[in-house]
C-alpha cells in the first residue's frame, strides 16, 4: 500500500482539547525529526466522525493520515487501540512512533509497545536524531533530579511518550493536503474484555498559573508589599502571571493560590523571572520545567543563581522597575512604527 | 477465596536524597530504601479487598537482596507470603523486561490468580508502564490509574479518572489494575504482623529457577539503552550579569531580546531611528 519511505507515526488523541494539543506539537516535532532520516510524518487516527480532526491534523502538517473511521471506535477502548494500532505497525513498519503523555497516551503505549516486542520511553522531555539515525528521548526521573538519555538502538519501532507543553505546534496552513489512507476495521476483533459503562467529562478546572507560558515569580528578596506588587505591572506587560514563594505568602504580599512549590502549584512557562527567591528545593522541585530562567538576587550564592540561564546580580525591586520602564520604551516605539510589528522573531 | 498477586517496587527515599554538593549528582548507592508509595496503595487495596471478599495476598518484587525489605514490610501489614526475584543478571532491566520477569515468575509460581494490583507508577522511574506491559505479557485485560476497585464474582468495576473523563468500567478476571497513590491511613502493624514477617516465608527465585535465558532478561534483553544521565542544573549556561542597573537591562536585551521578545510574543529590537 506504501512505497518504501521511512516513516514517523504520531498518534492522533483528540479526545479532549490538551490531547489534541500534544498531537499537534508532536506532529511539529516530528516535521524536524523527518528531515535528517528522510522521513515522512503520519498520523493515525481511531475514531467516529473524525473528518474534522483529519483536517486539522492535515493542516499542522502532517503528509499523510491512516484512518479507521467505524462506530465502534467513538469510544477510546483500550484494547480495541492496541489491536488495531499493533495491526498496522506490523504492516506498515514505522521507524518511530510518538504518543501524547496524555493518560491515555500513558497507558496506551506501554500495551503496544509490548505487543510490538520493542522499547519505550516514558514521559520525554526532548527528542532527537543522533548521527547514527537513532532517536535520543530525554527523560527526567527522580522527580526531575536527573535526565536520562536513552535510545533504542535494534527494535522497531523507536517509542516515546512526549509531555504535554514541551514542542510548539506549526501554525495551521488550511492549504495543505495530506495522503489519506483509510484501513478498514477488520472482519475478526477479539472480544473486549474491559467494558466502558460510563464516561463523563468534567470541567476542566481553571488553571492559569499550570499553564502559563511566562511566569513572573516573587520572594522575600522583593522587600515590602508595596515593591511586590510592581511585579503585576511587569506581568502585564509580558502577558504573564505572577506568583510567589512560600514567605511572599505568609507576608500577604500575594495569595495563597499563587503559592508555587511542594506545597503550592507546579508551573512550566517558556520564561521565569525569579525576582529575590533563595531557590529552597521546596520551591525549585516546581520550577525547574521552566525552558528559560531569569533570576535576580543580591547573592549570587543562592541556589536559585546557579540554576538560572541568566542570573542577575541587583537589587530585584530596581530591575523590576528598570524592565518594566525599558518594556515600556521598547514596546511604544513598535507600536509608533506598526509595520516593524510582522518581524517576530523567534530564536 | 480470590487469589490476589500485588506487585511492588523498593525505591530510593526521594526526599532524603544524597546529592553530591559539588558536582549536583545524585548518590544513588547512599539513597536508603523504601516502599514506592503507590505500591503501598496497591497493597491497602488488596487488603480492603480481602476485608469484603475474602482473599489470599501474595507480594512479589524484582529487585537487590535489599529488595527483602519491603516484601518483610508488606508481610507486616498482612501479605501472606512474598517472592524475590534476584539475580545479577535482572538488573539493568528496562520496563520491557522488568514485566516479561515479573510475568514469568507468576506464571510459574501463581498460575492461578485472580487480579493483580500494581502501583500506577514509581517515584524513581516514574514511567507507568510496567502494570499495562504486564498485563500484556499475561494476555489479561488491565485497567490503569484506577482510584477505586470493586469485585463481583468474575468481574471487577474499576473507576479512575483519565483526561478528566470520569469513567467507570467493567473488567473480567483475571485481570489488572494499577492503583493511584493517595492520602491512606497509615496502618499500624500489629504485634502478631511483626512476628509474621520474621516467621512468614519470602521464598527468592533467581533466573534459572524461573528458567530465564540471561538473553532475554536485565540489561541485556531491554530494547531500551540508557546512554547517560546528568543533572540537569550542570546543562545550564548560566550567564551571570553584574554591574549598574543600566548595565545589566542593556546586555539582558542585546543578548535575548529575540529569545525574551519570540516567547512573549513581541518584537522587542529597538528601532535607532525612532529613539
Ligand atoms: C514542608 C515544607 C514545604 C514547603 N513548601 C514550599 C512551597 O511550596 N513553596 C515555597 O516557595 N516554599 C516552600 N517552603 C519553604 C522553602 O523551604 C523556603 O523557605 C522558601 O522557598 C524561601 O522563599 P524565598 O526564596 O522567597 O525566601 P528566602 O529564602 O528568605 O530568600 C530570599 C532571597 O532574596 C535575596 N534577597 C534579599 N534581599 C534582596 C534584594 N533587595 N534584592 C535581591 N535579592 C534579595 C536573598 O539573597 C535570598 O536569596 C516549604 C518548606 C517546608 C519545610
Ligand atoms: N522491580 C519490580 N518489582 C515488582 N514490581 C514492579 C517492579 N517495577 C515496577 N513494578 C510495578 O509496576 C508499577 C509501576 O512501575 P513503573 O512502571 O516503574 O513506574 C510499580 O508500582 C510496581 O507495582
Amino acid at each position: 500500500m506504501n512505497e518504501k519511505r521511512r516513516a514517523i507515526w504520531v498518534f492522533g488523541d483528540y479526545r479532549n482539547y490538551f490531547q489534541n494539543r500534544v498531537t499537534l506539537q508532536l506532529i511539529s516535532r516530528a516535521r524536524e525529526l523527518a528531515l535528517p532520516i528522510g522521513a515522512q510524518v503520519s498520523v493515525i487516527v481511531f475514531g467516529h466522525n473524525v473528518d474534522e480532526i483529519v483536517g486539522n491534523y492535515t493542516a499542522h502538517g502532517a503528509d499523510r493520515i491512516y484512518l479507521t473511521d467505524h462506530p465502534r471506535l467513538a469510544e477510546y477502548s483500550m484494547e480495541t487501540y492496541s489491536f488495531l494500532m499493533e495491526r498496522l505497525a506490523r504492516q506498515e513498519k514505522p521507524e518511530i512512533i510518538l504518543i501524547g503523555a496524555t493518560s491515555f497516551g500513558r497507558e496506551f503505549a506501554p500495551h503496544v509497545a509490548k505487543r510490538l516486542g520493542t522499547g519505550l520511553t516514558a514521559g520525554c522531555i526532548g527528542l532527537d536524531i543522533d548521527e547514527n539515525g537513532l532517536l535520543v528521548q530525554r527523560v527526567p526521573s527522580f522527580g526531575g533530579n536527573l535526565i536520562a538519555e536513552t535510545v533504542i538502538p535494534e527494535r522497531r519501532p523507536q517509542m516515546a511518550t512526549v509531555r504535554p507543553g514541551v514542542f510548539q505546534e506549526l501554525e495551521p496552513d488550511p492549504k495543505r493536503v495530506a495522503e489519506i489512507i483509510t484501513v478498514p476495521m477488520p472482519e475478526h476483533m477479539p472480544p473486549d474484555r474491559i467494558r466502558l459503562i460510563s464516561s463523563e467529562l468534567r470541567e476542566a478546572k481553571v488553571r492559569r498559573l499550570e499553564q502559563a507560558k511566562i511566569v513572573i515569580c516573587g520572594g522575600r528578596g522583593m522587600g515590602s508589599k508595596k515593591k511586590f506588587a510592581k511585579l503585576y505591572e511587569l506581568a502585564e506587560l509580558l502577558g504573564g502571571e505572577v506568583c510567589a514563594t512560600r514567605p511572599s505568602v505568609y507576608l500577604n504580599w500575594a495569595g495563597h493560590e499563587t503559592l508555587v512549590g511542594q506545597a503550592g502549584k507546579q508551573i512550566r512557562p517558556n520564561i521565569l523571572l525569579s525576582f529575590g527567591i533563595s531557590g529552597a528545593i521546596q520551591h525549585t522541585a516546581s520550577i525547574k520545567n521552566a525552558h528559560f530562567i531569569i533570576a535576580v538576587n543580591k547573592n549570587p550564592n543562592a541556589p536559585m543563581m546557579k540554576m538560572a540561564d541568566v542570573a542577575i546580580v541587583a537589587d530585584a525591586s530596581q530591575i523590576c522597575n528598570a524592565l518594566i520602564l525599558e518594556l515600556q520604551r521598547r514596546i511604544a516605539t513598535k507600536q509608533s512604527h506598526p509595520s516593524d510589528l510582522s518581524g517576530n522573531s523567534a530564536v | 477465596m480470590l487469589r490476589l498477586v500485588v506487585c511492588i517496587k523498593q525505591v530510593p527515599q526521594v526526599s532524603e536524597l544524597p546529592w553530591d554538593p559539588d558536582t549536583g549528582r545524585l548518590q544513588r548507592e547512599l539513597a536508603e530504601g523504601m516502599m514506592n508509595p503507590a505500591c503501598r496503595f496497591a497493597l491497602e487495596t488488596a487488603f480492603s479487598i480481602r476485608e469484603k471478599v475474602g482473599a489470599k495476598i501474595a507480594a512479589i518484587t524484582m529487585g537487590p537482596p535489599s529488595a527483602e525489605e519491603v516484601l518483610r514490610e508488606a508481610i507486616a501489614l498482612g501479605a501472606d507470603k512474598g517472592i524475590l526475584l534476584c539475580d545479577e543478571k535482572m538488573a539493568g532491566a528496562d520496563t520491557y523486561t522488568t514485566s516479561s520477569t515479573l510475568a514469568k515468575a507468576i506464571q510459574s509460581k501463581i498460575p492461578r490468580f485472580d487480579l493483580i494490583l500494581c502501583g500506577s507508577s514509581t517515584s524513581d522511574g516514574e514511567t507507568a508502564q510496567v502494570g499495562p506491559q504486564l498485563a500484556e505479557e499475561l494476555d489479561i485485560p488491565g485497567v490503569a490509574y484506577v482510584d477505586d476497585i470493586e469485585i463481583t464474582g468474575n468481574k471487577a468495576r474499576v473507576r479512575r479518572v483519565a483526561d478528566q473523563f470520569l469513567e467507570t468500567m467493567e473488567m473480567e478476571l483475571p485481570g489488572l489494575v494499577t492503583i493511584n497513590a493517595r492520602s491512606y491511613i497509615p496502618r499500624y502493624v500489629s504485634m502478631t504482623g511483626f512476628q509474621a514477617a520474621f516467621a512468614e516465608d519470602i521464598t527468592t527465585y533467581d533466573a534459572a529457577a524461573l528458567g530465564l535465558s540471561p538473553e532475554w532478561i536485565g540489561s541485556k534483553g531491554a530494547p531500551t539503552k540508557v546512554l547517560r544521565v546528568y543533572s540537569p542544573r550542570m546543562d545550564k549556561k548560566n550567564i551571570v550579569l553584574t554591574g549598574t542597573t543600566k548595565k545589566i537591562i542593556g546586555s539582558l536585551f542585546s543578548l535575548f531580546d529575540d529569545r525574551i521578545g519570540g516567547i512573549i510574543g513581541k518584537d522587542l529590537k529597538t528601532d535607532k531611528k525612532a529613539k
